[in-house]
Formats: structure tokens, C-alpha cells, sequence
């Protein structure tokens, strides 16, 4: 669609942007009825606006909420949103710059392990509302010729997300959902998360020292063989069998192929 | 060599039971009430989903929309089309809308007479537009837009508004009929917005009810306002779905329905939202009234011939 960009074109704008700044004056020409004020009226739009998409990050953002305190994250959310304001309809996608924002939030230089909570939440809802695939059958690549497995790639189920960490995130996300204290977390010790959904319900895993590496590369296309050769060479103790048993059990994948015109199916 | 494909969500593989939304009582659909309505013995006559809410690719809450799709009437009902926007309709929700419309196969599609979108963003409310000749071609263009995309008719839900435009020259009531008229659209009455937006601009909700394409209703809306006050210090009310249908407002629907006859009606409780008991409880008192005044309606006979 043309994008209007007459006179009336920018009544919308001016309405949005006071919307989101209550510094602006009220947009022209909007009244109350018969010559009233219409400055507590307007304000009623502000505040939807602004409840509403507080409201929505603490949905998608609990365990950040629950770190910082809800007062706080009402107020860092409503700095939020005047900044980023979603870009779609679709609430739920929304917040997908609310880590960086994070990042560079002064008040909050002390607890840099905060941004990468928020990257997991936000995978979480991510792989919430991923496409249904079931996952790779756990037998399936015993079904595959030995000299064919080097060869084998796969492809990731829609779900799974990695999101790596410098810091304990994953630790401090699960406790923080789960309402547990974060006593006995170092928070500067490095986790590697994984975000799966092997049933209905989302996962959020801790991976072993180099997982992270292996799932990435199989993720992006690598054979099994060259993912497994560029992780050892990186993590000499990696653990291979284990690592490709915990992918199939937990569901990293939804097929894998290998060479020729085979195919493995999923059952 | 290839890959294997995801296999299809569940709900393609499954057909949907067909119809019209039934003259009955309606809830809007919350997630944590899903299980406690196919289990109650009482069978609400249909839901309504916010589109916006099923536009993910699948997961949980497709899992049990399809659930309900499978044994109840289904009404989408989108938010973020932003019909009443300058800059057009975003042609990517309005594909996102379709694939919802697809997937569900629902009875009945709606949206607002409203907007909520610009170049800054998605507000996430629904804002109001001045009533005049170029806000209606503005509107009628976006609404048949959507309907030649979703090749159905669509009803456009009247608002509840807080402010007024100086650049305005319509009444509300004349705003809409002349959007059905052009775009062919059905309406949907919201008699909970009629007297939010009655009190709030000094109407009266019987006035605008008189002037209102009554003929032209196929669903009705309830639900809660909030009590606030304006600059002046007079009562300015809230449209915020988060208590029981007022008093006031169970009037009104009366007066609608006697005239009207039975029509769906959906009660649409969406913050502080209670156990599902007491949504039903609401949804039995509507029954009650559709029940009572339908059969004896003025235009109750359109109905029935169905
Ligand atoms: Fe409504």
C-alpha cells in the first residue's frame, strides 16, 4: 500500500507520537464533547497504550521481572516501549530488542548477567510458538550405514533455539521461573542454554562445556562429521556419544539426511 | 538427497464441524479456561479468539484451539488490522489474518472500527478516527480489501471512544452504515461500547440504538467498563473487560434483542480474568434474556428462517 503522506497523513503521527510522549500536546483537533478538555480523555489512550505493552513485557519477560522487582522493571518497561515500540501486532514476538536494551541500561551495570536471561525468555516464547515437527525418532540414526554418518545433516526442529551465555543465565532463569532464590549461583560462571520442545511444553536445558558449539554447527547445515571434528578440536575432552544422545532425546532435531537420495524419515 | 519435511499440524489433518455461529451465548477463549470448558456438561454456544494470539506457526495454543474448533463455533476476531490507518492495511497481517482464517475454518471474522498501527509502531489499542467522507472512503477500502482477501464478508465492530475530532461531520451511527453499505461488511454491536462512548460524549444509547443498521447486526458484544472522570470532574467510563456486564448495559441488550431477535452474543472478559464458572454464569445470564425477548422480536423471523 502507498504509504499516505498528505496533511492527514500525519494526523496518525502526531496522534501516536503523543501517545507515547506526554511531554507532546494534545494532537490538533481532538476535543471532548460540546467545547469539554479532552486532556484527561487523551490520557486514557496513553495509559492503555502503556499498560497494555507493560502488561505484555511482563508476560514475555517474567524472571526478569521477578530479578529486578516489579516496580523497577514497570518503570525500565516504560522506557522500553517509548523507544521500541512493538512493530507488529503480534504481541507475542515482541521485546526482541528488550535484551540490548538491558545492556545498556545504566541502572542495571551491575547485574550483566541480566541480558542474557532476557535473550532465553525470549527464546522461550520463541520456541513456544514454533511450528509443530515431531522430533527425530531417537532410533534413527542406527538406521543409517556406519560409513554414512559422518555425512548425515540435520534439520533443527522449529523449536530449539541455543543461546550462550558468559554468564550463569540459565541458572538464574530457571530460578527465577521457578521462584527459587539464587543462592549457590555463581553468576559469573559461563552456561550455554538450550531451548527445546520435545512434547507440548517448552525446555530450558544447561549444555555441557562445547554442546553449544556441536548443536550450532549440525544447525546450520555442518555434517555430523565436520560439527564433531570442529568441536574436538575446540573442547578435547567433548563428550560425542553423549552429546548426539541428549540431542536425540531431547528432541534438538526433526530429520536428518545423508548423502545420495535418501532420506531419514521420522517416525 | 532431501530432507524430511515437518509434518503438518495436527489441525489440517482434522476436519472442523460447519455452521453459522448459533444465536447463543458466546465466551471470549482464555488459555487456562480451555480444559474446564470441554469438560463442563454446560456447552457454551461458541468461542471467540483474538487472531492476533493464534498467528504463531503452532505449539500449545494451536494444540488447544483445535481442541475447542473440533467441538464448538469458532469467531476470530482480529485486533491489528488497523482498518481506520492512514497508512494503509500492512499487507503482511493481513496474510497472517488469512492463515488463521484458513487453519480455523471459523464461522465468523471480525475486526474494528479503529486503528492501532503507524510508520512508529503498533500501539496495541485501538484508537479512534474522525467521522467524515474521507476516513469512510478510507475505511470502506480497507474493509473490502480484507474481505476480497479472505473471500468473505467480514463485521465491523463499533467503538468505545474517549475523545472526539474537531474534523469530524458524521454521526457514528451514519459513519457505519454507510461502511456496510459500500463494503458489504456486517456489523457487530458492541452494546458495551455504545454506552461507554454514549456516556462519554453525552449521547443517548437509546438514540444512537434508533439510529443503529440494526438489520445489519450478526453478533453481539458484552462485557465490563471502569469508572473514571474526565477533566470536568464528570463520569467518563472505561472499556475495561474486566468485571461483570453492568446493569445498565444488560438494558440495553434487552432493548437490542427484543428488537433484533437472538443473536451470537459474546461475553468478552479480557483482564482480572475469573474462573471460567464465572464467565459461564455471565454467558447463562445472556442465554436467559436470548431465550426470553428473541422469539418475540421485531426482526426475530430473519433468524429463525435460517
Ligand atoms: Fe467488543
Amino acid at each position: 500500500m502507498p504509504r499516505n503522506e498528505t496533511v492527514t497523513g500525519n494526523r496518525q503521527r502526531d496522534f501516536g507520537a503523543a501517545l507515547l510522549n506526554p511531554e507532546l500536546p494534545l494532537p490538533q483537533g481532538i476535543v471532548g464533547p460540546h467545547g469539554k478538555n479532552a486532556v484527561k480523555r487523551f490520557a486514557v489512550y496513553r495509559n492503555n497504550v502503556t499498560v497494555s505493552l507493560i502488561d505484555a513485557l511482563a508476560g514475555i519477560f517474567p524472571a526478569i521481572q521477578r530479578l529486578v522487582g516489579e516496580s523497577f522493571f514497570r518503570d525500565m518497561a516504560r522506557l522500553y516501549l517509548a523507544k521500541e515500540p512493538p512493530r507488529s501486532p503480534v504481541i507475542f514476538e515482541y521485546g526482541g530488542g528488550f535484551a540490548a536494551f538491558l545492556e545498556r541500561f545504566e541502572p542495571l551495570a551491575r547485574y550483566p548477567y541480566l541480558p542474557d536471561v532476557a535473550r532465553l525468555e525470549r527464546a522461550w516464547l520463541d520456541a513456544f510458538h514454533a511450528a509443530d515437527a515431531d522430533p527425530l525418532h531417537p532410533g534413527s540414526l542406527g538406521a543409517i550405514p556406519p560409513e554414512h554418518l559422518a555425512g548425515t545433516t540435520f534439520t533443527a526442529h522449529p523449536a530449539t533455539r541455543i543461546v550462550r551465555s558468559g554468564f550463569a543465565a540459565v541458572s538464574i532463569f530457571s530460578a527465577s521461573r521457578e521462584d527459587r532464590a539464587l543462592e549457590g549461583i555463581k553468576p559469573g560462571d559461563a552456561e550455554d542454554g538450550l531451548i527445546i520442545r520435545p512434547s507440548d511444553a517448552v525446555e530450558v536445558r544447561r549444555l555441557p562445556a562445547g554442546a553449544a558449539e556441536f548443536f550450532t554447527a549440525l544447525i546450520a547445515g555442518a555434517s555430523l562429521g565436520e560439527a564433531a571434528g570442529e568441536t574436538i578440536a575446540r573442547h578435547p575432552g567433548f563428550d560425542l556419544p553423549s552429546a548426539i544422545s541428549a540431542m536425540l532425546e531431547a528432541g534438538v532435531f526433526s530429520g536428518c539426511s545423508f548423502g545420495a537420495a535418501n532420506s531419514e524419515e521420522t517416525a | 538427497m532431501t530432507q524430511s519435511a515437518p509434518k503438518s499440524p495436527i489441525v489440517e489433518t482434522s476436519r472442523f464441524p460447519t455452521g453459522p455461529l448459533p444465536p447463543r451465548a458466546g465466551a471470549g477463549l482464555k488459555t487456562e479456561h480451555v480444559d474446564a470448558i470441554l469438560a463442563d456438561e454446560h456447552r457454551i454456544g461458541f468461542l471467540e479468539v483474538h487472531a492476533e494470539n493464534y498467528m504463531g506457526g503452532g505449539g500449545p495454543a494451536h494444540r488447544a484451539l483445535a481442541a475447542i474448533r473440533r467441538e464448538f463455533p469458532l469467531s476470530v476476531h482480529g485486533v491489528g488490522l488497523s482498518i481506520g490507518s492512514e497508512g494503509g492495511i500492512d499487507p503482511v497481517h493481513l496474510e497472517r489474518l488469512a492463515g488463521v482464517v484458513e487453519r480455523y475454518e471459523p464461522a465468523m471474522v471480525s475486526e474494528h472500527l479503529a486503528w492501532s498501527s503507524h510508520d512508529a509502531g503498533y500501539f496495541n489499542d485501538l484508537l479512534p478516527v474522525p467521522y467524515n467522507a474521507q476516513t469512510l472512503d478510507r475505511v470502506v477500502a480497507h474493509v473490502s480489501q480484507i474481505q476480497d482477501r479472505l473471500k468473505r464478508p467480514i463485521l465491523l465492530e463499533n467503538p468505545s471512544t474517549y475523545v472526539a475530532f474537531e474534523q469530524s461531520t458524521m454521526s457514528e451511527t451514519d459513519f457505519i452504515r454507510d461502511i456496510a453499505r459500500k463494503s458489504g461488511c456486517g456489523l457487530l454491536l458492541d452494546v458495551n461500547n455504545v454506552f461507554v462512548s454514549a456516556t462519554n460524549h453525552g449521547w443517548k444509547p437509546m438514540h444512537y440504538l434508533r439510529d443503529f443498521p440494526l438489520e445489519l447486526v450478526e453478533e453481539i458484544h458484552l462485557a465490563g467498563h471502569a469508572e473514571d472522570v474526565d477533566d470536568e470532574g464528570d463520569l467518563l467510563l472505561i472499556d475495561a473487560h474486566d468485571r461483570p456486564v453492568a446493569d445498565a448495559v444488560w438494558k440495553l441488550f434487552e432493548i437490542v434483542i427484543s428488537q433484533a431477535g437472538a443473536l451470537p452474543t459474546l461475553i468478552e472478559w479480557d483482564n482480572d480474568v475469573p474462573e471460567w464458572p464465572v464467565l459461564r454464569r455471565e454467558a447463562l445470564l445472556a442465554d436467559a434474556i436470548l431465550d426470553r425477548l428473541g422469539p418475540a422480536s421485531l426482526l426475530g423471523s430473519r433468524h429463525a428462517a435460517e
